[in-house]
């Protein structure tokens, strides 16, 4: 790795080749999924929590943070990127490919169901206008 | 419980010393903001100043409620003989491990102090120590994970520690200076003293310097640095009160 130099040749960030980056993980509410929120520096993962407090805990509501060593995470590599990918004929796979709200909004109308999510669009749409 | 206009008094007084603690001390931790050891201390240590300076703020309004000064006229405008604050929350920085070491004798300090108020016969004092238990709680833990790292570290970082250990424990004992109240306090059930408070603070953060392999200053060497409950106090703190206070005193009627 190479790290930027001061002057006399010492490098800055020396200091610290010692710490590691930690992921952090942030829960807003208990029982609700832990999201990936970003990193802290820290010599060691009870430091790490000490840290994503303040850096990610502090204005938004949490319930619990967690820290995992970034060195701890196995990823795929974006040369695979393709594997992603597949072929246009096989859209039947893909949730976007099914519609099914004129279905759900009709049975709503007819026993009388409040759609908010609609009511909040329209909402939103009269603000704008 | 509704108080005499001695025990007022009294209360009054012990608050007093309290909140300037919180705000000196904050002040001074405020200093590092912009010059941590890194981004994240930098972000932690300068949001632990911040709730410091906040509480002591929320106690001044509460000495606003029982007829004192306004909350900024109290803190801006008074001179050092009127603090009561303890001398250790005077010094200026100097190094970072000072700082951490200042902050962690102090934090456990204020953490069993909240805790004896926590079921104190004065209302308002025990709705305090509720309010503050979180932060106070990170703030504990944020010093505690600092001395035992740096603690442990290396033969510098040990060093270092050691040496801010010996440098903040005299100032951390003038902490606990009893006040000419002290004996009211305890008979009315506001306040047990100093003295205990002293006792449970040593055993609380024994422990933990063991595990960061970092010892006490031997007894006979103990000196606390008293006088700062009684408005004597080091050089450090009028300049202190000087720069905190410069804008506000600009226009003390001014509109924020």
């Amino acid at each position: 790795m190479n790290l930027p130099a001061n002057e006399d040749g010492k490098e800055i960030l020396g200091s610290l080749e010692e710490w590691e980056t930690f992921e952090v993980f942030h829960q807003k509410k208990r029982g609700e999924q832990h999201v990936h929120v970003g990193i802290v520096h820290a010599a060691g993962p009870d430091m790490a929590l000490i840290m994503a407090k303040e850096a990610f805990g502090r204005r938004r509501q949490t319930a619990n943070l967690w820290v995992v060593r970034s060195s701890a995470v196995s990823a795929t590599s974006y040369d695979d990127q393709d594997i992603f990918e597949t072929t246009p004929e096989k859209t039947y796979r893909e949730a976007s490919d099914y519609y099914c709200m004129d279905k759900i909004r009709k049975y709503q109308q007819e026993h009388g169901i409040k759609d908010r999510k609609e009511d909040r669009r329209k909402k939103k749409e009269e603000k704008t206008k | 419980m509704s108080l005499s206009p001695g025990e007022l008094k009294d209360v009054k007084e012990f608050l007093y010393k309290i909140a300037d603690d919180q705000l000196i001390i904050g002040h001074r931790n405020s200093e590092w903001t912009g010059l941590g050891p890194t981004l994240e201390e930098d972000i932690a240590f300068s949001s632990i100043a911040q709730d410091k300076i906040g509480q002591s703020q929320h106690i001044y309004e509460l000495l606003h409620a029982m007829g004192e000064k306004h909350p900024d006229t109290t803190a801006f405008t008074r001179n050092a003989a009127d603090f009561r604050c303890s001398h250790l929350t005077e010094y200026p920085n100097g190094e970072y491990e000072f700082s951490l070491m200042r902050n962690f004798l102090f934090n456990h300090s204020e953490h069993i102090r909240f805790g004896m108020l926590s079921t104190s016969s004065v209302e308002q004092l025990a709705k305090l120590a509720k309010k503050y238990r979180g932060e106070i709680k990170y703030h504990v833990m944020h010093s505690d994970t600092w001395v035992k790292q740096l603690g442990r570290a290396n033969e510098e970082s040990h060093m270092r520690m050691q040496k801010a250990l010996n440098d903040t424990f005299n100032l951390a004992l003038g902490i606990f200076e009893e006040s000419d109240f002290a004996e009211a306090l305890r008979e009315t059930k506001v306040f047990e003293g100093e003295q205990v408070l002293q006792n449970k603070w040593l055993e609380e953060i024994s422990p933990i310097l063991d595990s960061a392999s970092l010892v006490i200053p031997n007894k006979n060497s103990w000196a606390p640095a008293y006088g700062g409950r009684k408005g004597q106090h080091t050089e450090y703190l009028q300049p202190l009160i000087e720069e905190m206070g410069a804008v506000f005193r600009l226009d003390p009627n001014a509109e924020w």
